[in-house]
């Protein structure tokens, strides 16, 4: 629930201030976004299978952001920015779904 | 797994992770929320702003090419487009030049024919006959020497014959029956354009001339458009036109003018038998 209100909060926050990206974070923040995404989708499945742990998903939701913000940032110093972070995002992407697949398993088991 | 666990709805569960308590991991949690609600909200109005501001740099190369490439190809387009609109404005101003010079030469050509009435710096030749004695003879000579002297429009006045000369003199011209159209009754006589074709002959009674079929009588009066200096110079040399006048009893006169007008047109009749031949010079 606090988790939920702090979302709105944020976006709330976010619409209010405007602020504008600083060009150095610029091609990192969709990545890094897409990344914290994936973390709190799993974190939501962790949640119904049980084993939720709030360490776990403080580490793997900077990890996460940390990592992909990495590969982009390593993929643009090799000249390969663009693919790399199209592939991030597939990754991310796929996991994402097969995290709201199984969320979506426990909730309406289907 | 978890078909063992007790039969608890997974929205319950949800909603029992949800209840607020002031643990570590609901804090940490909700900042971690906030900070991605926050970064999502920002992503999201960059994207939706300028567009090339979050572009990398490698598709903003890719656009510079390809918008290079397509003003490139524009620049082409608008080239040949210019050039095409020169040809036909060039082609344009050919023919306007080409009708202005045929327009001049047709002018040119109209008053050497004697068509168009003339006007410029010439002079005035007034020759009184009291003894009927200038022959056609002399008017021609004099013409001639206008000619030379750079004449370019010539006209001769006299008086008119009387009707039974007059017939006298035209029954045996070339020219035809009657009275030609050139001849212009005007106030002191006949008018008639001397062009390339124009002949003296006496008349039958010696009392004038006939100049293109219309028969005149003295006084005459011959205006010639050309360089006053030079024609009234050429009229007086000695043993000239003015003293063949003098020796004959008749008196010339020359007066220059800063303009004179020669208003007598000649009429002009189709060649039955000449045609113009083609001929490459023709273009100079």
């Amino acid at each position: 629930m606090i988790a939920a209100i702090a979302l709105a909060v944020g976006v709330v926050l976010g619409v209010i201030l405007h602020p504008t990206v600083p060009v150095g974070l610029q091609p990192y923040l969709p990545i890094a976004v897409v990344a914290a995404l994936d973390a709190v989708f799993g974190a939501i499945r962790a949640i119904l299978d049980g084993i939720f742990d709030d360490k776990v998903f403080v580490v793997s939701f900077i990890a996460n952001v940390l990592v992909a913000a990495l590969i982009v940032f390593l993929g643009d110093q090799l000249g390969v920015g663009s693919q790399l972070s199209t592939a991030v995002v597939v990754v991310l992407g796929i996991r994402i779904f097969s995290n709201a697949a199984a969320i979506r398993r426990h909730l309406f088991r289907a | 797994m978890t078909d063992e666990q007790p039969r608890k709805s997974g929205l319950r569960l949800l909603l029992d992770a949800g209840r607020p308590r002031a643990t570590r991991a609901q804090v940490i949690g909700g900042i971690l929320c906030g900070l991605l609600g926050f970064a999502l909200v920002t992503q999201v109005h960059s994207t939706t702003g300028l567009g090339f501001t979050t572009a990398r740099q490698s598709d903003l190369v890719d656009i510079l090419d390809s918008l290079s490439a397509r003003s490139d190809q524009l620049r082409a387009q608008i080239a040949a487009e210019q050039a095409s609109l020169a040809k036909l404005t060039g082609g344009t101003n050919q023919t306007e030049a080409a009708l202005e010079e045929a327009q001049q030469r047709a002018a040119t050509l109209q008053i050497l024919a004697g068509t168009a009435a003339a006007t410029g710096p010439g002079i005035d030749l007034q020759i009184t006959d009291p003894q009927h004695q200038v022959a056609a003879d002399d008017l021609l000579e004099a013409l001639e020497e206008l000619r030379d002297a750079g004449a370019e429009a010539i006209q001769i006045t006299g008086a008119a014959a009387s009707n039974t000369a007059a017939a006298a003199a035209t029954s045996p011209g070339p020219a035809g029956a009657a009275i030609t159209p050139t001849a212009v009754p005007g106030a002191s006589g006949h008018v008639v354009r001397l062009v390339a074709n124009s002949y003296f002959v006496d008349a039958p009674d010696r009392s004038g001339v006939v100049v293109d079929g219309v028969s005149l009588v003295p006084p005459y009066d011959i205006v010639a458009i050309g360089d006053p200096h030079t024609m009234s110079t050429a009229m007086g040399i000695p043993g000239g036109v003015l003293d063949t006048l003098t020796g004959k009893g008749a008196h010339g006169t020359v007066l220059t003018h800063d303009t004179v007008q020669v208003t007598a047109l000649h009429q002009v009749t189709a060649p039955q038998y000449a045609r113009p031949a083609p001929s490459a010079s023709s273009a100079g």
